[in-house]
């Protein structure tokens, strides 16, 4: 039955619609993208990516709504045409939540878009920067509403591709430096990932990831080899993307060159979504199927994690970049989400889960202080921002509850995801972690500590002269995940309870 | 002399294996970045021929059905590889895009020279 013939034997509009938001997910940012790249004025491109933005943030609550009200997981099968022959869309608490989260995140940041590439971006080439924006928003959402393990090679790739060429389109010529090395490093990941799946099929023939958990289990008691080369080819290669110390060498220049809307969207969200798709692999598809402790995946990402923890702080507090600065904090804070993935209690994982969003929420509000900074003054650089927390008070301010935040202070969201971690890894018995998380924490005061002395405790310069807060577009969108930095630290029932649902049926499916 | 005969009876996956593991070694090895990406490209094109090699079944036909025949090939991992073609495609060309616009930039593609120039800035 064609959408047509459908829409007009049902019963309403919102009737039809609520049938196929998963689809949606990846349509309408797509769509948008076309009509971007049809445009010329960049005013008018970005009217376009605004309006997709916000609507693909309504479709993910709705989305998330279904979900929560379901007992089941939504399933949408496109084309009308079953698994396991056809590609299948599932949608279960922890999909939806990082759906609302990458579609959250582009929605509030999108106003902040305007300002920055109307001065970073020629005018020619700012609908293109937008069509750019909407491809790699729709690989994120298309990458997590998947249930095919192909289809989140092709979703995978149409972000990453989207992605390298948004950080190309960087003011510095060490942009398009970053962007090679990017892409060099991502297509590597992104191969490994194929050839993990590639040796799954040839064992179970499919690749349905619900079918895939079924099969491996039978298929591993006659041909074990392959499907642990699978999951080592599809761990590693996962971790690349997701910027797994020591795969993260790609990630510092990256953040540190790409226009400022490019660093605060992919740091809210790429690595978020890469974090989900090792999550789901890892467990429902590995984890439902074989034993894990086949492998030392646990142990050598528990080590690695606490590497990226201390190496990657320590770095930071040598950056004079302040963009370079947060680049190796993500880094390190990519640490503490694999941290719980590492754990693999119930209460670990609700940890890493509600540090996603919470990561997400307060490293954008961080990068778009900072780009606002930039967009004023046109450094980073620490020697330069002597007293910039008097010129520009508002946005240092909310660099600093953001900063206070992946410090872990309590009463900032931070703090909910760390002490999270720290339960679950005290009821795993792994009690020393706890150390591990004070002490990266303490690494995180120093770092942010050098930009509030330098913001706050020294003459303006001359060259601040012009320096002030920025215009209401740049400062709201700040404004508002500032807002939720502090929000999501004093009332949980919203991010802790899904993420807690969520963490329930990774590990409820462990064999 | 068995391990002759394993060599032999699955020569595909060996030539797929050296591809694999030369095109990774290239993009480790080389500072060329035109010679990076043949890497990349061999790398990913290996990638084809893991899933191509076990689709067919030796003596099978395409899969038309048809009364006389009853083995068939695995349509779908051909599928599969003409999407990772496409990406492939896509990947070298906006690699090699990126290339040019470092060239114009720098004036070599060589990565030590790049970073030495920036260094020196």
């Amino acid at each position: 039955m064609s959408v047509l013939a459908a829409a007009a034997t049902a019963p309403s509009f919102a009737f039809v619609i609520g049938d196929h938001l998963p689809i949606l997910q990846v349509i309408v940012p797509l769509l948008g993208a076309v009509l971007c790249a049809l445009t010329r004025r960049g005013s008018f491109a970005f009217a376009i990516a605004a309006l997709v933005s916000w609507s693909l943030l309504g479709v993910a609550i709705m989305l998330l709504w279904q979900v929560l009200g379901a007992a089941a997981p939504i399933t949408y099968y496109i084309g009308g045409w079953a698994p396991p022959w056809g590609i299948e869309y599932r949608v279960d608490a922890l999909n939806a939540f990082i759906l609302v989260l990458v579609a959250g995140v582009g929605a509030i940041t999108i106003p902040f878009a305007y300002r920055t590439v109307g001065k970073e971006i020629d005018e020619d080439k700012q609908s293109w920067f937008y069509a750019l924006f909407l491809l790699c928003l729709s690989g994120l959402m298309g990458m997590a509403v998947t249930g095919d393990a192909f289809n989140i090679f092709v979703f995978m790739e149409v972000s990453s591709l989207s992605a390298y060429a948004l950080i190309a389109m960087g003011s510095d010529r060490r942009a398009l430096l970053a962007a090679y090395q990017y892409l060099i490093m991502g297509t590597i990941g992104a191969t490994f990932y194929v050839i993990g799946i590639g040796l799954l099929y040839v064992v179970t023939g499919t690749l349905n990831l619900a079918d895939l958990a079924t099969r491996i289990g039978p298929a591993f008691g006659t041909a074990p080899q392959p499907i642990l080369a699978a999951l080592a080819f599809i761990v590693v290669g996962i971790s690349l993307k997701l910027a797994l110390f020591p795969l993260h060498l790609w990630l510092p220049n990256a953040y540190a060159f790409a226009p400022t809307f490019v660093t605060t969207f992919l740091a809210a969200t790429a690595t978020k979504v890469a974090v989900y798709i090792l999550l789901r692999l890892y467990f429902t598809v590995f984890g439902g199927a074989i034993s894990l402790s086949d492998l030392p995946i646990a142990e050598v990402l528990l080590m690695l994690s606490i590497a990226a923890m201390f190496i990657a702080s320590i770095l930071a507090v040598y950056e004079d970049s302040v963009e370079r600065m947060l680049a190796y904090s993500s880094v390190a804070q990519i640490g503490c989400i694999t941290l719980g993935m590492a754990i693999a209690t119930r209460a670990g994982l609700t940890g890493s889960i509600v540090h996603l969003l919470n990561h997400a929420v307060m490293k954008a509000t961080l990068f778009m202080a900072i780009g606002a900074v930039v967009y004023r003054v046109g450094t980073s650089c620490m020697s330069e921002l002597a007293g910039i927390g008097r010129k520009m008070p508002l946005t240092m301010g909310l660099f600093v509850v953001a900063g206070l935040s992946i410090i872990g202070v309590p009463g900032t969201a931070g703090f909910i995801s760390k002490w999270q971690l720290g339960i679950g890894a005290v009821d795993a018995g792994l009690w020393p972690l706890v150390f591990v998380l004070v002490g990266s924490s303490l690494i995180a005061v120093i770092y942010i500590g050098k930009v509030v002395e330098v913001a706050y405790f020294r003459e303006p310069g001359d060259n601040l002269a012009d320096a002030r807060d920025p215009p209401a577009s740049m400062l709201i969108p700040m404004a508002l995940l500032g807002a939720a930095t502090i929000y999501f630290g004093l009332d949980t029932t919203w991010s802790a309870q899904i993420a807690d649902t969520a963490a329930q049926i990774l590990i409820g499916g462990l064999k | 002399m068995q391990a002759l005969q394993s060599l032999a009876d699955n020569y595909n996956y060996f030539i797929t294996i050296f591809l694999m593991v030369s095109g990774l070694y290239i993009v480790i090895a080389r500072g060329n970045m035109i010679k990076k990406l043949i890497g990349l490209a061999m790398f990913q094109s290996s990638v084809y021929l893991l899933y191509l090699s076990p689709g067919k079944i030796v003596g099978g036909t395409a899969p038309v059905l048809d009364p006389a025949f009853t083995v068939y090939s695995n349509p779908l991992p051909h599928v599969l590889m003409l999407t990772a073609i496409v990406v492939g495609v896509a990947t070298l060309a906006l690699g090699l895009a990126l290339t040019v616009r470092i060239y114009e930039a720098y004036g070599t593609v060589n990565e030590d020279q790049i970073f030495a120039r920036d260094n020196k800035k």
